[in-house]
């Protein structure tokens, strides 16, 4: 029971107090470049969720039965970047034989998974909290959560911007940060939700 | 091959202003917003992204024959990989402390898509010397960018610049500034400025 509370903690804390995107900068630019409606961003998120679960698990394993137990650890970033690469590739391929409408609907988005720096930051920071195969999953899924809540709002805020009056100047990235500031911002408020 | 030096000297400017990593085609933020909390920590990622992006434009414009096109961008990754692990070794040993302060950000830099940006787009298709002006043109344009935002970050956030004081007691800092939140509006801002000033000398 004491275990699963901490799971839970932890699951909550990924998605709303360490906000992938809000509070650790990972995955800005699918952030900024993937979020002018609601309906791709979703399905980005959900990509990227999937991704990041899996992404989780397998170099949980790697670390530690291949790198660690053999003493390798100028390998880490090395075979990150390979195990990421190929998951997406294979994610892919599943995808487009079991369901080509979802295949149709990521499109472009699928294959630019490997460089969402996310995704990589989500690898690096497993074995740097030292976090057990369980709870590096949970971290996993948590952080794709929080990915695709803080990249859903964006989009929804976007759309909304599309009909407002702004300044020439800052139309475009510039008002896309200064609102993610403001989200940021927001998110602070979480912080003080679990003290871990 | 003849070297032209009016191309070299022009492939360097492009990356100072006309096509600016950050301000003009809006690639490799994550680093840009997560570590320009202090100068100091906007310079060291400035130069070790330009470290990597330099070397590996070498590598990669040297060899570009010999890469067969379907697997080019797993081969561009490994070489950008090797790069950024001689980086993350050559900072945690001789300077730890901004080992330590940039954390992740360093082995990041792998999928930093400045500068896969650049291979793909540059060196891949370019000679040796054109992609080293390219390279250092892009790096110092990215640095220059995340010295100026830690530079502007530090002033407000702390009242320093390169961790000497500079706001005297008087000055009560805005720790909104060295927050994320503050890295988000600071950046918009900086980009907004620099649309208009390009919009005047237009």
């Amino acid at each position: 029971m004491e275990e699963f509370t901490q799971i839970l903690l932890l699951f909550i804390s990924t998605v709303l107090i360490n906000n992938f995107i809000l509070v650790r900068f990972l995955g800005i630019c699918p952030f900024l470049g993937v979020s002018k409606q609601v309906e791709t961003a979703f399905s980005m998120g959900l990509a990227t969720t999937f991704v990041m679960t899996l992404t989780a698990a397998a170099t949980w394993l790697i670390n530690t039965f291949i790198l660690e137990a053999f003493n390798l650890p100028f390998l880490q970033y090395v075979s990150f970047i390979i195990v990421i690469a190929s998951l997406v590739q294979f994610v892919e391929m599943f995808i487009k034989k079991t369901s080509p409408v979802l295949y149709k609907a990521l499109g472009i988005f699928l294959p630019l998974i490997t460089t969402n720096c996310a995704i990589m930051g989500l690898a690096l920071l497993i074995p740097l909290n030292g976090y057990s195969f369980i709870a590096s999953v949970v971290f996993g899924f948590g952080a794709g959560v929080g990915f695709t809540l803080a990249i859903v709002l964006m989009a929804g805020l976007r759309e909304k911007l599309e009909f407002g009056d702004v300044p020439g100047v800052l139309k475009g990235v510039p008002v896309t940060l200064i609102i993610a500031g403001i989200m940021a911002m927001a998110f602070m408020g979480f912080s003080g939700l679990i003290s871990m | 091959m003849s070297l032209d030096l009016k191309q070299i000297v022009s492939d360097f400017k492009n990356g100072l202003w006309a096509e600016n990593p950050i301000i003009r085609l809006v690639i490799g933020m994550c680093p840009t917003l997560a570590v320009t909390n202090t100068t100091e920590n906007g310079l060291a990622m400035g130069l070790a992204t330009s470290f990597v992006l330099v070397s590996s434009e070498i590598v990669i414009s040297l060899i570009k024959k010999l890469i067969p096109a379907n697997v080019r961008i797993p081969s561009y990754i490994l070489i950008i990989a090797t790069f950024v692990t001689f980086v993350d070794y050559f900072l945690k040993a001789f300077f730890p402390g901004i080992a330590a302060s940039l954390s992740i950000f360093i082995p990041l830099i792998v999928v930093n898509c400045l500068i896969l940006g650049r291979q793909e787009a540059f060196a891949s298709k370019h000679s040796t010397p054109r992609a080293i002006a390219d390279g250092i043109g892009m790096g110092l344009g990215f640095t220059w960018v995340l010295v100026l935002l830690g530079a502007i970050r530090e002033l407000f956030g702390m009242g320093s610049i390169f961790g000497f004081t500079l706001l005297g007691e008087w000055y009560r800092p805005m720790v909104i500034m060295v927050l994320p939140a503050g890295a988000f509006i600071t950046l918009g801002i900086l980009v907004g400025i620099m649309n208009q000033i390009s919009r005047e000398g237009k």
